[in-house]
C-alpha cells in the first residue's frame, strides 16, 4: 500500500518526500483533532470518580 | 534465453525453478496479500504509539492551557482579595452541570498550584478541571463536598494525590470566601465504594456534624481499577474581604 501510494506521488523524489511529510502531518492532525478524542472514552483507563454498580 | 531460466530467475531461491504456471500466479498472490497485511498490522501499531503519546503528552497540553484560561477568567470574575462584594452560599447552590465555580489551590503540589473546580463529574467536566460529585455539600457546608479529578492526562489536577499528608492544606477559593481545609487521612477503594462520598465519609446514614472534603483519583497511575481517597476537615472559612493568610498557602517541606 505505501509501494504504490508512492508511485502516485508526482514529481522527482524530493517532491515525493515532501508531499508525504505533508500527508503523514495530516494524518497525525485527523487522529489528535477527531479521531483520538472520540475514542478516549472507550478506554478503561479514564475513570476518576466513584459511582453505582460496574 | 531460455524460458526455464527466466523463470528460474523471477522465484524466490526457494520455489523450485520448474513450478506450473498456475502455483507461480498463486504464490504472486499470496506474496501481495501478505504484504498488504504486514504494512496494515505496521500502520496499525504506528496509529497505536500515536494514540499512546497523544493521551499521554498531548491531553495534558491542551487542558492546562484551558485550565489556565478558566483560572484567570475566574481570579478575574472574584475580584481582588478584599475588594469584591461577599455573594451568599445560595449562589453556589444554582451552579449549572459543567460550569466552574470556585479554584482549588494546594500548596503541597506547588506554590502556583491553581485548578478550576467545576459542577459534576462527567468525562467531558472532568477533562475541564476538577469535578464536584453533584448533591454532595458545597465548600464550606456541613456534610462532604466531594471532588473528583484526572490522576494523569487531561492536566492531571490530582496526580500527586497520593504525596498528601495528614495536615496539608487545601484552599478552595469561591467569590465569596476562602475555605481552608486539612488533610485528615486516605483510603484506596473500588470505584463503587460510593460510602466515600457520604455526608459523613465512610459512615453512609449518619447525619452530618463537620464540614468535610473527599477527593477521589484513580489508582494506581494509569490504571481506573481503584480510586485513591483523601479525606480533609474544614479548618476555617474566611470571607473574602479578610484575605486570605500567606501562611496557608505555605509550601510545605518535601518530608518524606
Amino acid at each position: 500500500m505505501y509501494g504504490p501510494l508512492w508511485r502516485l506521488l508526482p514529481g522527482p523524489w524530493p517532491v515525493k518526500a515532501l508531499l508525504s511529510l505533508i500527508l503523514v502531518v495530516g494524518v497525525v492532525a485527523v487522529c489528535f483533532v477527531w479521531l483520538f478524542p472520540a475514542i478516549a472514552p472507550l478506554m478503561p483507563f479514564n475513570g476518576n470518580s466513584v459511582h453505582n454498580g460496574p | 534465453m531460455s524460458a526455464s531460466l527466466l523463470m528460474a530467475r523471477d522465484s524466490p531461491a526457494w520455489l523450485p525453478a520448474v513450478c506450473s504456471p498456475g502455483m507461480k500466479t498463486t504464490m504472486k498472490a499470496l506474496r501481495w496479500v501478505v504484504g498488504i497485511l504486514g504494512e496494515a498490522l505496521i500502520t496499525l501499531g504506528l496509529l497505536v504509539l500515536l494514540f499512546v503519546s497523544w493521551q499521554l503528552w498531548w491531553t495534558d497540553v491542551t487542558a492546562n492551557r484551558e485550565q489556565a484560561g478558566t483560572i484567570q477568567a475566574l481570579e478575574r470574575d472574584f475580584g481582588q482579595p478584599g475588594r469584591s462584594p461577599v455573594a451568599p452560599l445560595a449562589r453556589l447552590k444554582k451552579v449549572r452541570l459543567g460550569d466552574a465555580f470556585a479554584i482549588v489551590r494546594i500548596p503541597r503540589f506547588g506554590a502556583g498550584y491553581a485548578k478550576p473546580m467545576l459542577e459534576g463529574t462527567d468525562r467531558d467536566t472532568l477533562i475541564s478541571g476538577v469535578g464536584h460529585y453533584p448533591g454532595t455539600a458545597m465548600p464550606g457546608q456541613v456534610g462532604n463536598f466531594a471532588v473528583a479529578g484526572h490522576r494523569t492526562t487531561y492536566g492531571r489536577p490530582f496526580h500527586d494525590i497520593d504525596r498528601l499528608k495528614k495536615g496539608d492544606v487545601i484552599v478552595v477559593e469561591t467569590k465569596a470566601s476562602y475555605i481552608v481545609y486539612a488533610v485528615d487521612r486516605h483510603v484506596i477503594v473500588t470505584p463503587y465504594q460510593m460510602e466515600v462520598v457520604a455526608p459523613v465519609p465512610q459512615h453512609p446514614g449518619v447525619p452530618p456534624a463537620q464540614a468535610w472534603m473527599t477527593m477521589t483519583a484513580c489508582h494506581p497511575k494509569f490504571s481506573a481499577r481503584q480510586r485513591f481517597v483523601v479525606f480533609a476537615k474544614l479548618v476555617k472559612s474566611i470571607p473574602r474581604a479578610e484575605g486570605l493568610p500567606a501562611s496557608f498557602m505555605a509550601v510545605p517541606a518535601r518530608a518524606a
